[in-house]
């Protein structure tokens, strides 16, 4: 079996059926996509697989046979994020970052089937993935914001917000 | 490098069909053989060594995916995904449309839906009711040879048969109501399907009343007064307690689902 991860061909030992997750993870060394459930239940696990969300936890390795898949490591880089990981960072849409990466491959294929920011489509396209620490909220304005093709300077993000000014002293 | 993965599969055989013959070909009479459908409900069993078959038969690649329409006659072959169902007439379109998350339906299948076993902890084959309530047939392969029955029937042997198609007639009418789901993760815990045909005859189906969907032989009798079925609805089940009701709750809300799709039913001409 042979898959193509974020453009690079890869020749699969793993058994037909291992979960796709597994041979990311394990035999691949790709740990982008995180192991919360490994049931179907989290969606931390999401990737693209030909452009499609899936939950890579529940996809044999010989179902992904052929196709090209799509992990975060495969969106954008440090020095270059894709704009959903900018509007990610920009909204404050993480934490402490478990969900994020299925959060993101997910966006992403919602943005690019032509989502728009209407709040309760983007609730429906991430209907299958946990957050324990955001809250939501702050994930469907960043998904939002990316579907009005907002940019974000994040040099300029946290600047004259977020400030904590302490006043007083010794009596 | 190997793989640490927690599948232990090293002993199962791994049958990959490219044809319905070779399919079932390959299923046979079903001794030891695990079907594997989308694998949304077999993979993580399989990963956990719940399940350890002898033999896996994955259904991707083997032609059984697609819906053909012939003059209302609407036949849809076992390994089509949920999301290509979520178009259909009600009630079976806004059933498909309720499972899971777009994720899940986009790989999860009719037939892995139609044979979902007891859960551990919830039942969650919520197309058998749809499917019941339209009068649908299934052909199914295994011992004895390809084999077309209704829905009911298969449903009883279903462990040993492998699905290959489901068709039926598209109602005059049709309609769903289901319990709201907290979150896409939850199952259903009750649903009802309604359907009338040409003919005008009603059928009734619930799922979420026991392991798998059954039909509501007392309240369709009673279909003309929505009130009277509504609890003529509780002579057809025996519902459980599980992880996501109890029984009580369920035999105060048949009542309502049932006079739902009832009403709505009256009011499609
Ligand atoms: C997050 C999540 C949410 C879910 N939500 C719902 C929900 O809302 N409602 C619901 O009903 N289910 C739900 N499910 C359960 C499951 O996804 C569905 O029931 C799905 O339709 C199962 O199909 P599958 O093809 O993935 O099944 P598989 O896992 O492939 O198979 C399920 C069972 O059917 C057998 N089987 C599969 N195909 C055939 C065939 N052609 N012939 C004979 N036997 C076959 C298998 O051997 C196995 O016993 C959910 C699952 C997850 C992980
Ligand atoms: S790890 Fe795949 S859904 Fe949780
Ligand atoms: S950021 Fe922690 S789970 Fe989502």
């Amino acid at each position: 079996m042979n898959i193509v991860v974020n453009g690079t061909a890869h020749a699969i030992e793993s058994g037909p059926l291992t979960p796709l997750l597994d041979v990311l993870r394990e035999e691949l060394e790709i740990t982008g996509p995180k192991a919360g459930c490994h049931q179907g239940g989290c969606g931390a696990c999401t990737v693209l697989v030909d452009g499609e969300p899936r939950r890579s936890c529940l996809l044999p390795v010989a179902y992904a046979d052929g196709a090209e898949i799509t992990t975060v490591e495969g969106l954008g880089t440090p020095e270059s994020l894709a704009p959903i990981q900018q509007a990610f960072v920009h909204h404050y849409a993480a934490q402490c970052g478990f969900c994020t990466s299925g959060m993101l491959l997910a966006a992403q294929a919602y943005l690019d089937g032509g989502g728009t920011d209407d709040p309760e489509a983007i609730q429906e396209a991430l209907g299958g993935h946990v957050c324990r620490c955001t809250g939501y909220a702050k994930i469907v304005d960043a998904v939002a914001a990316a579907a009005r093709g907002e940019s974000f300077d994040l040099t300029q993000t946290a600047v004259g917000k977020y400030t904590t000014v302490t006043t007083g002293g010794a009596t | 490098m190997a793989t640490a993965s927690l599948a232990g599969t090293a002993a199962t055989e791994v049958l990959r069909p490219t044809s319905e013959a070779e399919a079932v070909e390959a299923f046979g009479d079903g001794d030891g053989v695990l079907v594997v459908g989308g694998g949304t409900i077999v993979v993580p069993d399989l990963t956990y060594r719940r399940l350890r078959p002898a033999k896996a038969l994955l259904l991707k690649d083997a032609g059984l995916s697609g819906i053909e329409n012939e003059g209302g006659r609407v036949t849809i072959g076992a390994a089509t995904p949920l999301a290509a169902l979520v178009d259909l007439p009600a009630p079976i379109g806004p059933c498909a449309a309720n499972i899971g998350d777009r994720e899940i339906r986009g790989v999860a299948t009719v037939g892995g839906n139609l044979c979902a076993g007891e859960g551990y902890e919830a039942p969650r084959g919520d197309l058998q009711g749809p499917f019941l309530a339209v009068g649908a047939t299934v052909r199914s392969a295994g011992a004895g040879g390809i084999e077309e029955e209704p829905l009911e029937s298969f449903l009883e042997r279903r462990r040993s048969r492998l699905a290959l198609s489901i068709s039926f007639q598209t109602p005059a009418a049709g309609a769903f109501a289901a319990l709201d789901r907290p979150h896409t993760h939850d199952y259903t815990a009750l649903a009802v399907s309604g359907a009338r045909g040409a003919d005008g005859t009603i059928r009734l189906a619930a799922t979420g009343v026991g392991w798998w969907g059954v039909r509501l032989p007392s309240a369709e009798a009673a279909a003309d007064d929505p009130e009277a079925a509504g609890r003529a609805a509780l002579e057809d089940v025996d519902p459980q307690d599980d992880a996501l009701a109890s029984a009580w709750y369920r035999r105060k809300v048949l009542p309502v689902l049932v006079r739902t799709v009832l009403t709505e039913l009256e009011g499609v001409a």
